[in-house]
């Protein structure tokens, strides 16, 4: 059990790469890719967590405490505000391809191109 | 490529990443024995040193500054992708929008979620401001406070026409706050060359701890990444509703 947070991370990164390479709508395919990058955040809270450690805040603790490690947490943070907005670019990028070829089906994307 | 060699491929992939992890589980420490030596040190750093008590924002808006700049800056060229991708194009003026049945009328916020909206639009804006003013003191800060503070601009538009929502929200101020919040993160940084620091170097007097202004640059950071992030999540909002909504309100 004491790698099972890593064994999440590793699932949803897997589940992540097949939504993306089964998609049949570019909408779930960019949500995929979400659930994949999410693996990273449970990854790197992962590798900063120590048994007994508490949360690196001091403001009613001595600094002494022992505390989880907080870059991965600043890194975590600022992964997901992000995120948000690179899904929203992708997203766009969707709607412009829905407007120029009335589809968001990868494949008749490709049938387009051919 | 067909769906059956993407699979194929997918699975061989697949597969060799599941050995590799395998591999990798076998030789890892079992969860809970950090190691590394830098999250310690900041932990030992953070009070003595720059007078707060949240080593993750100490860590995001001093320590590691600089990258947080650059994260910043990726937040806002995403921003304006899919503003300029959003935007309306002189080709596109007649089209069709499909988003409701054309028989049917767009049913109006039910009184229950204009009530729940209006009695929570204040307290969510208030709780925002709370965040960001607190970033270096308790879990918060500009990213997080950002979003709140734009989520509060959601709940305007939830209860009411689109038409309220672009007076409350007006599109410029958005940008401005976009804008300003940018462009305030690279001003400090600048602002410390000029004093004699280095770049983004932390030398504003540091205050008393547990004060809001405690901290030197990182409340001022702080402000402005809320500004940029609030300004962006809002301006991503307005695009988006925009580009659905252009025919409900001609």
């Amino acid at each position: 059990m004491s790698h099972f947070p890593y064994g999440v991370a590793a699932w949803l990164f897997l589940v992540g790469l097949y939504g993306i390479v089964t998609s049949r709508n570019l909408v779930h395919l960019v949500i995929s890719l979400a659930v994949l990058q999410s693996s990273t955040y449970i990854l790197l809270l992962g590798v900063g967590y120590r048994t007994g450690a508490v949360a690196p805040i001091f403001a009613t603790i001595p600094p002494s405490t022992p505390a989880v490690d907080p870059v991965v947490q600043a890194l975590v943070l600022t992964d997901i505000v992000v995120e948000v907005t690179v899904v929203a670019l992708i997203l766009a990028l969707v709607v412009q391809v829905h407007k120029r070829h009335g589809t968001i089906d990868p494949d008749e994307l490709r049938k387009l191109r051919d | 490529m067909n769906r059956k060699t993407r699979l194929a491929l997918f699975a061989a992939g697949a597969a060799v990443l599941a050995g590799v992890f395998a591999i990798a589980f076998a030789g890892l420490p079992p969860l809970g024995n950090y190691r590394g030596p830098y999250g310690q040190m900041v932990n030992a750093l953070v009070v003595p040193e720059r007078n707060v008590t949240d080593a993750v924002t100490a860590v995001n808006f001093d320590i590691r500054g600089f990258d947080t700049l650059g994260e910043e800056f990726i937040l806002f060229i995403s921003v304006m992708g899919a503003a300029l991708l959003l935007r309306r194009q002189s080709d596109e003026s007649d089209r069709e929008h499909a988003d409701h049945a054309d028989d049917r009328e767009v049913a109006a916020p039910s009184d229950a979620m204009r009530a729940a909206g209006m009695l929570l639009t204040a307290p969510t804006l208030l709780f925002g401001i709370y965040i960001v003013l607190h970033g270096q003191l308790t879990p918060g800060g500009g990213f997080q406070g950002g979003v709140i503070l734009a989520s509060g601009a959601l709940l305007v538009y939830l209860v009411g026409e689109f038409g309220n929502f672009r007076a409350a929200v007006p599109r410029a101020v958005v940008h401005a706050m976009e804008a300003i919040g940018a462009g305030v993160y690279p001003a400090v940084g600048l602002a410390t060359l000029a004093a004699g620091g280095a770049f983004l170097q932390n030398i504003l007097p540091l205050g008393a701890r547990g004060s809001i202004l405690s901290g030197g640059t990182i409340p001022i950071i702080n402000a402005g990444v809320a500004l940029e992030v609030c300004g962006g999540i809002t301006l991503v909002l307005i695009v988006y509703l925009e580009e659905t909504l252009e025919q409900k309100e001609e």
